[in-house]
């Protein structure tokens, strides 16, 4: 078995020790298997493990054994033997594949994802898929038909969401980077509350292939890990088109050019810009406003500047994003009918329309909220009033988060504007949980990169900051994160071990 | 009184013609084969056909591509910008539980609009039909029942047909008459033909939906018309009975009714509770197609001979009537058998009759019933075993005077049967024409002989005398020359009514 040190070591150091032999992948598989075994009823990030994870570990040392005929291939693999968790809205060939939902319980894909496929390629293993809020509509991986996610750093909180499961089972050294899908912010807000990286990458960037749509305009398949290097490991493997499967991903691999060895430690020349409407606004806790605060001289004593600007249409972001996201969803989930897989039922006797009612009854209570809001909004006679408006306010934040980003770099701001909430908290109030995502669903609404950095705890809760960059400007973005990583030290910790 | 087939003003009658683009080879978004006919239902299907969970459409290319040439034939408008909706509603042969097509009341999106065809063969006036638009969508799978479908217990689906690349065709309710239909239909299975985009003559590749409204009254939708020819006999009954619902000051109610083409009647489809609210909005897996004047240019330039050009140069070229060449080119597998057959037999004119009046006059024979407008699966049986050699050769026996035209067509009945060439078929039975008077007279006089009474009544009565000479071609096998047999039969019946005998 392998120690409790080895277990928390990044991707790029565990692929190194891998590579020369000190580490066994199949016994690094079986201790995180057991650690999982140990502590995951308490956090209740895994809804399914993958039974084969040890097998593909085997082959792995085989080959770097040389007991495979590869030829030596798996030098080239940058992720060789990583055990990689995936949020169960990302298709798994052979592994069931839930979306956290009643609906699909017993759903197992055909097919791989499209960036599973490209993360498998390069010798990440699967470790299994992670809890998440039934369809990706949540904030905070409690609306999952498999139990809440807890918060592994402070037990009774919600490890936010709605790719709770990922961000905890990184924190919680469970595995060792994560797959997420963001939608409104979904990678990012757990992220935070669990402290650890979250990348939304520019939209279109990673194939959206296998990704089970919920709101196809402004949804990425993001990236979750403990450090930045993995971060940027992960997004060279993952970024491209694949034009086989889909039309709405970038070819843009080459573009992004990380060059990890000549990134700076300092932020010289760099100009961010704050959003004045969400730093003073009154929804943004104290703790979370200070913590902005002290982010902002730590990347002045890096050598940026930054300066306020005020964005008036962020006013409509909440409003558009939601009658957005919520018309996509009502169009998107209609396939869950019974017909072809997923939660069924005996149809003799039944007429069709019956049929569909019993079936999509079993959807639970927040999509069937946002299923009813978005058919509601779509109604004929009510589009121009709603989506047509949505559309028109969403152009508008677009533009002026654009023109911002002509004068500055980045814009800065926290990621979550409270701290991760009790369980159960929020979760009654549907509105006051949908004003929880203010931060990070303009980052959707433009479609531009957006990353939360693991910055400081209150009273033991993870707080992160978020920092957003023009379109295909990831790699600006993983400078600033290495440059504050490289600051902090160890005054943030970004796993419990 | 106005007869049905007549124009009439007050009849308006308006289509939505889809046609399946069957020449491609895979579906509208996936790489599924787009022909799926005669498989084992269900097995030609892939993810993304299926709407299995996280599959996402990829555009067919080519499909814009035959879309904006079919727009462009007519006279569509292309707009700069194609955008592809979702229209929602749930019913078992959609995979998804949403049909992506395209849709106009935001923006002008779909590959063509405002479009106009003149029908200039109308018996002496010509009429414009207006397109209101012209888009591409997926096909749905398709339900089978038990027997009829309010007895059946259960519905099983096939989704080989779903995400086949539709183009669908709606006009504005310019026609006034059944047969303006008709030509409107014939030209446009000509059209795809032409473009090699659609073969009308396969099961459901072309189908259509007919409104009907007289004077100011509702209305009246007519869907599952599965062939073109079944179009006219559709809106000509309909016409009828909102006729006679009118004459009776029955009110014409606004409702769907069915084509049922096996007691070729339309009934009432059952009812709608409401109105369909099919929640439309922009498609956001599929980015909006922008369009430059270059792209249509180029489209363009790539399009095959159209009908009408065919037409000039038949009439151009090899001298046709217009007439002879507008009935080629109506069915483009007759104009293509015509283009070969001169190859062989340069004589374009009798080649070109062979085939508007023997062939085509064998072929309607044979399509009774038939399923479309064009050409029926029994006719392309037919026409795969005539071949231009053996069209060639037919003409150049008859115009030769080696075979008289009534042989010809019973030569052609062999060929048909058996594949051969007619010259080989001519040796091989003896079919030279007759025209020897000497053993023509025997036969002459044995008929006169047997039908004593018919000779008789000859004397006063022409129909009795080709009585007679239908009865010595029979005797002679069809081989003798009926001209000279008919001035035979004439020298005997003024020889006997002179003799006073």
């Amino acid at each position: 078995m392998v120690s409790s040190s080895k277990i928390a070591l990044s991707a790029y150091e565990l692929v190194e020790e891998v590579k020369v032999g000190s580490i066994s992948v199949e016994d690094y598989i079986a201790s995180m298997i057991e650690r999982i075994g140990s502590m995951d009823e308490r956090i209740n990030a895994y809804i399914t493990l993958n039974d084969h994870a040890l097998e593909e570990a085997r082959m792995i040392d085989k080959m770097v054994k040389g007991y495979s005929n590869d030829n030596g291939s798996y030098a080239t693999k940058s992720l060789l033997g990583v055990p990689l968790a995936v949020k169960d809205n990302i298709s798994t060939q052979g592994i069931r594949t839930t979306c956290a939902s009643r609906m699909l319980e017993d759903y197992v894909p055909l097919y791989d994802a499209t960036v599973v496929k490209r993360l498998k390629g390069a010798g990440a293993i699967v470790i299994g898929k992670t809890n998440m809020d039934e369809f990706g509509m949540g904030s905070t991986t409690e609306f999952s038909a498999f139990g809440a996610t807890h918060n592994p750093w402070v037990y009774e909180r919600v490890a936010g969401g709605s790719s709770g499961g990922s961000a905890a089972a990184l924190a919680a050294c469970m595995a060792s980077i994560a797959l997420g899908s963001d939608t409104g912010g979904s990678v990012r807000c757990p992220a935070s509350f669990c402290s650890i990286y979250g990348l939304k990458p520019t939209y279109g960037l990673l194939s959206r292939y296998g990704l089970i749509s919920y709101a196809n305009s402004l949804e990425c398949i993001g990236l979750m890990a403990r450090s930045v290097l993995d971060l940027a490991l992960m997004l060279k493997v993952a970024a491209g088109s694949d034009m086989q499967n889909d039309h709405t991903s970038i070819d843009a691999n080459s573009s992004i050019s990380l060059d990890l060895e000549s990134m700076n430690h300092d932020l010289k020349g760099m100009r961010f810009a704050t959003i004045r409407e969400i730093v003073e606004s009154e929804g943004t806790d104290e703790p979370v406003r200070d913590s902005m605060f002290d982010a902002l001289s730590s990347v002045e004593r890096l050598g940026a500047v930054v300066e306020e600007v005020s964005i008036p249409s962020l006013r409509y972001a909440l409003a558009s994003y939601y009658t957005i996201a919520m018309a996509e969803a009502s169009s998107n989930l209609a396939r869950y009918d019974g017909v072809r897989y997923g939660y069924t039922a005996q149809p003799d006797g039944v007429a069709w329309n019956e049929f569909y009612s019993k079936i999509r009854s079993n959807f639970g209570s927040e999509v069937k909220r946002r299923i009813m809001l978005g058919t509601y909004v779509l109604s004929s006679g009510y589009y121009g009033r709603y989506y047509m408006k949505a559309q028109k306010a969403r152009a508008l934040i677009r533009d002026e988060m654009l023109k911002v980003l002509n004068h500055y770099n980045a814009i800065m701001l926290p990621t979550m504007p409270i701290l991760p909430p009790r369980i159960g908290e929020r979760i009654s109030d549907p509105l006051r949980l949908y004003m929880v995502d203010i931060c990070t669903v303009i980052a959707n609404l433009a479609g531009i990169p957006a990353l939360s950095i693991p910055y400081s705890m209150y009273n033991g809760l993870p707080i992160g900051v978020q920092f957003m960059a023009r379109h295909l400007d990831e790699p600006l973005l993983l400078r600033i994160a290495y440059a504050l990583e490289s600051a902090r030290g160890d005054k943030v910790r970004r796993c419990m071990i | 009184m106005t007869s049905i087939g007549n124009s009439d003003a007050r009849v308006r009658i308006g289509l939505e013609i889809h046609c399946q683009l069957t020449a491609l080879r895979s579906k509208l978004f996936c790489t599924c084969p787009a022909d799926y006919r005669g498989k084992e239902p269900n097995t030609n299907v892939c993810p993304v056909c299926l709407g299995m969970p996280g599959t996402l459409p990829l555009l067919n290319r080519r499909a814009i591509e035959y879309a904006m040439m079919l727009a462009l034939v007519l006279n569509c408008k292309i707009p700069s910008r194609i955008t592809f909706y979702r229209k929602n509603y749930f019913y078992p042969d959609l995979p998804k539980n949403f049909q992506i097509t395209q849709y106009n009341a935001y923006e002008q999106a779909s590959v063509g609009v405002d479009g106009v065809v003149e029908l200039d063969d109308l018996d002496g006036s010509s009429k414009t039909i207006r397109i209101r638009r012209l888009q591409l969508e997926e096909d749905p799978g398709r339900l089978a029942y038990d027997g009829s479908i309010d007895r059946s217990n259960y519905a099983l689906v096939d989704y080989n047909r779903a995400g086949v690349a539709l183009v669908e065709i709606v006009s504005e309710p310019d026609f006034n008459a059944p047969n303006e239909v008709r030509l409107f239909l014939n030209r446009l299975a000509s059209i795809l033909e032409h473009l090699g985009i659609c073969n009308p003559a396969l099961e459901g590749a072309v189908r259509c939906d007919a409104n009907v409204s007289i004077g100011e009254q509702a209305r009246v939708e007519i869907k599952n018309i599965n062939s073109f020819k079944d179009v006219e006999r559709a809106v000509t009954f309909e016409i009828t009975r909102q006729r006679s619902l009118a004459a009776r000051g029955i009110e014409i109610r606004g409702e769907t009714r069915h084509w049922d083409d096996a007691r070729r009647i339309t009934v009432q489809a059952r009812a709608k509770e409401e109105e369909e609210d099919y929640r439309y909005f922009p498609e956001p897996d599929i980015p909006s197609i922008v369009i430059s004047s270059k792209d249509v240019e180029a489209i363009k330039a790539s399009m095959p001979e159209l009908p009408h050009a065919r037409v000039e140069r038949f009439v151009n070229v090899y001298s046709l009537s217009r007439d002879t060449a507008k009935i080629l080119v109506g069915e483009k597998h007759l104009a293509d058998l015509f283009e070969a057959s001169i190859k062989y037999y340069d004589n374009a004119r009798s080649v070109a009759n062979w085939i508007v009046t023997d062939l085509k006059g064998y072929l309607e024979r044979y399509d009774d019933g038939g399923g479309d407008g064009s050409s029926s699966s029994s006719n392309s049986v037919i026409l795969a075993k005539v071949t231009p050699k053996h069209i060639a050769e037919l003409a150049m026996l008859v115009d030769s005077g080696k075979i008289n035209r009534a042989t010809a067509r019973q030569i052609l009945q062999r060929v048909i049967a058996t594949g051969m060439l007619p010259s080989a078929i001519v040796q091989s039975i003896n079919v030279d024409m007759l025209s020897n008077k000497d053993e023509l007279a025997s036969i002459v006089d044995k008929v006169i002989e047997e039908e004593r009474k018919a000779f008789m009544d000859a004397l006063s009565n022409e129909k009795a005398l080709n009585y007679l000479l239908g009865k010595v071609m029979r005797y002679s096998n069809g081989r003798a020359d009926p001209k000279l047999v008919l001035s035979m039969l004439k020298e005997r019946v003024i020889g006997t009514s002179k003799t006073g005998q």
